[in-house]
């Protein structure tokens, strides 16, 4: 057979791969998702994907959506959870199946937004209403609405820090550090705890930091300009130097390699951990587990980053996953009807202790700590995260993962070769080349 | 079979691919020569047998395939509809940062530990394809790992190498200390994912020499023991040269494994502190930097050095017919 039959095979391959490759057309593009007028107007079944496994396995979601059915009783919402939210989206996202209602996904370039989703509305009305509306705005319309926002800064144990003899926020880095040295030699506890094995802890909130010390609303959005993010002074600079000195002075768990992020919410209840860097989302969870631990939920505090402009501490505001509609879905408004629902009357967001994506709603009790000693919350701007992406994603630095800051706390702790400078000074060139790329 | 059918198929021009092999097929061609080509649907029906495992064939390993090779000409960002064709853009990228081939450093640490594992495998296989006490259990728990899902032995290893976890606290009670970060630096840690993949692998290569080992017929060692022969003297001459190519075969697939560890490391490690292999850097580049085209030509850059060293490994140890008797 030989021969004949391996062209034949060839041929066939070539054919079909031709096939898989084309296929799709585009969609009609324009019409925006608009809420009906009259709920009753609205039938059909739609599909909602979530990250929050959590949340539909312990039925929450279904509560969400029976209260939703007084409102429109002819939806009906099915809900499908994914662990690997991202990673699986992303693929279904080559199909036309990816839900009616979805979380955009990271790795959806920003340029594509009109390709995937459905416009929600024009952006300077919908800026009237909701927060973080320029994240997902192209082209003067918005594309997506934020589930909430967090703002950025460590969960400490009042109790513990308290124990170590302190009782006022630090307002530096130095400051910062001599206080995890006292809880290191008073308490014996361990003072931070990095997380390194998950990845995650080491990459959003420390990114997420970047506004919080130059209180610059602008800050994420300069990194499209800047010749050299990492230069002294800067945002990304002062962040990750206070990581590498964390870890450099042996503050930080002693074998990162191993650490396991569920533990860590109790042994921070219980006062074995002394802070961590998270979101404000994290506080509930976090009281969550000092109850179970049978430790008191109001120990668990949060404080800015430590750092002062003008005599104030200042913290970022940053949105979470954006919700979206599909550009395909056969149900559009009664899509965006679930979608404005769940923003404005399930209270979801309080719930999460979290800030809402509407801007008349007042702060989460969460956050008190942040507004009663006046920290200035900086909403983020991220009218230029496309081309931060990038150039992050060019220079495979990447900004949003773990990766670099892994190999920063190997080099604090000695297990790879170099120093700080001379890492800072590498991620300098190499995100310079990748802007001189990327803009091209 | 069909090699034979290609060389010979000028006589008769119908047999493509004859389900018999030449006897029968001249005695019918001599009585009647007509009758295949008055029923093509016989020249069919070997093609209709194959055509379910043909398609699914084609649909889940060569489309794939080719689609992954077109991909590697493109700068597909694995998302967006819209791709480019940058030519040969990704390649010479690939070639021109040699960072990126770095990381094939880390392979040595699987390459040395799966020399090690099949010496051990020979060597258990070897013990226990003599007749001995508990055979049936030693073999099925050298076994055993081979079975387990790979996640599940990543999370298994995590927490035996943790911090003051299992291997820790059997050291600290034999007396020898037990205060190491395993994963903490990048030796330790290669040798221990390493020593991770020789615990899981050494199952399934001790399987395929005890199956080489006891396909050799038994007279064969009664005649070696009636002369007198030693248990070495029967490894060396009787056992060694009857699983040669089952060697042969593990080697291949040690190089080819080595050179592309994922799932332990991936698992275990992310691929931080220097544990990364070729694959793990492929999975981020299209997964975390969405730089699909470039993982595409990285993964056929893999594909093709798997196929050189085989080939030459080929060449240098030809498959030679093995014939004791």
């Amino acid at each position: 057979m030989g021969r004949k039959t391996l062209s034949a095979a060839l041929l066939a391959t070539t054919m079909l791969t031709v096939v898989g490759c084309s296929g799709g057309g585009t969609p009609n593009a324009n019409e925006t998702a608009v809420a009906p007028l009259n709920p009753n107007g609205v039938s059909g079944t739609i599909t909602v994907l979530t990250n929050r496994t959590d949340l539909v396995q312990n039925g929450t979601m279904k509560k969400y959506a029976a209260q939703f059915n007084k409102t429109y009783p002819e939806v009906k919402v099915e809900f499908e959870a994914m662990t690997d939210y991202e990673g699986e989206v992303k693929i279904r996202m080559n199909t036309e199946n990816y839900g009616d209602v979805l979380l955009i996904p990271a790795s959806v370039a920003k340029g594509d937004y009109p390709k995937f989703f459905a416009p929600l509305g024009a952006t300077p009305t919908m800026k009237e209403t909701y927060r973080f509306t320029d994240k997902t705005d192209v082209d003067g319309r918005t594309y997506g609405i934020a589930t909430f926002g967090t703002a950025n800064g460590f969960v400490y144990n009042k109790a513990l820090w308290k124990r170590a003899g302190i009782t006022d926020w630090p307002t530096s880095p130095r400051e910062f550090l001599d206080d995890l040295e006292a809880i290191k030699e008073k308490t014996g506890a361990t003072p931070y705890y990095t997380n390194f094995k998950d990845g995650w802890p080491l990459s959003s909130p420390w990114t997420n930091s970047i506004g919080s010390v130059s209180c610059d609303s602008q800050a994420s959005d300069k990194l499209s300009a800047v010749e050299k993010p990492w230069q002294k002074g800067s945002d990304l600079n002062v962040i990750d130097t206070l990581l590498h000195d964390i870890v450099h002075e042996k503050l930080s768990e002693k074998d990162p390699s191993t650490t396991n992020w569920e533990a860590s919410k109790t042994l921070l209840a219980k006062g074995e951990i002394g802070s961590m860097l998270l979101g404000s989302w994290a506080i509930t969870q976090l009281r969550d587990a000092a109850e179970k631990a049978g430790e008191n939920p109001d120990d668990i505090g949060f404080m800015p980053f430590p750092h002062q402009s003008d005599g104030q501490f200042c913290a970022t505001l940053v949105s979470d996953y954006q919700m979206a509609v599909n550009i395909h879905s056969d149900h559009k408004p009664a899509a965006r009807a679930w979608i404005d629902w769940f923003t404005e009357k399930s209270g979801y967001s309080a719930q999460e202790g979290a800030v809402s994506a509407l801007k008349s709603e007042a702060m989460p009790s969460t956050l008190e700590d942040y507004v009663d000693n006046d920290v200035k919350l900086v909403e983020r701007s991220e009218a230029k995260t496309a081309e931060v992406n990038a150039i992050d994603n060019a220079s495979e630095i990447g900004l949003s993962k773990q990766d670099y800051r892994q190999k920063l706390v190997d080099v604090a702790r000695g297990a790879q070769d170099g120093s700080l400078q001379d890492y800072l000074d590498d991620l300098d060139r190499r995100w310079a080349e990748a802007a001189r790329t990327a803009g091209s | 079979m069909t090699r034979t059918t290609t060389s010979t198929a000028a006589p008769p021009p119908a047999p493509a691919a004859a389900p018999d092999p030449g006897g029968r097929r001249t005695r019918r061609s001599a009585t009647r020569p007509r009758t295949w080509r008055d029923h093509p649907l016989r020249r069919v029906t070997p093609w209709l047998f194959l055509l379910v495992p043909l398609a699914l064939l084609v649909t889940f390993t060569y489309v794939p395939v080719g689609n992954m090779i077109y991909y590697s000409f493109t700068d597909w960002d694995g998302v967006s509809p819209d791709r480019d064709h940058v030519g040969a853009d990704n390649y010479v990228q690939l070639f021109t940062r040699p960072e990126l081939f770095r990381v094939f450093a880390v392979s040595l640490y699987y390459l040395a530990a799966s020399v090690a594992q099949i010496a051990i495998a020979l060597w258990f296989a070897t013990v226990l394809s003599f007749d001995l006490r508990f055979r049936n259990l030693f073999k099925g728990i050298l076994f055993f790992p081979y079975l387990i899902n790979g996640v599940a032995i990543g999370f298994v290893f995590l927490y035996f190498f943790q911090d003051g976890g299992t291997l820790d606290s059997i050291l600290s009670f034999l007396g020898l200390g037990g205060d190491h970060a395993w994963l903490g630096d990048p030796e330790s840690a290669n040798t221990s994912l390493a020593g991770v993949s020789v615990w899981r692998f050494t199952g399934l290569n001790f399987v395929l020499f005890l199956g080489a080992i006891q396909s050799v017929p038994g007279e064969l060692y009664e005649a070696a023991q009636l002369d007198g022969a030693t248990r070495w003297q029967q490894f060396r001459h009787i056992i060694a040269p009857s699983i040669r190519p089952v060697l042969s075969l593990s080697v291949i697939l040690a190089i080819s494994g080595s050179l592309s560890v994922f799932e332990i490391p991936y698992i275990m490690t992310g691929g931080a502190t220097g544990t990364s292999t070729f694959v793990i850097q492929t999975v981020k580049l299209a997964f975390q930097f969405n730089k699909t085209g470039l993982a595409s030509a990285c993964a056929v850059v893999l594909l093709l050095i798997i196929l050189l060293i085989t080939w030459i490994q080929r060449r240098l140890v030809p498959d030679e017919k093995v014939d004791l008797v």
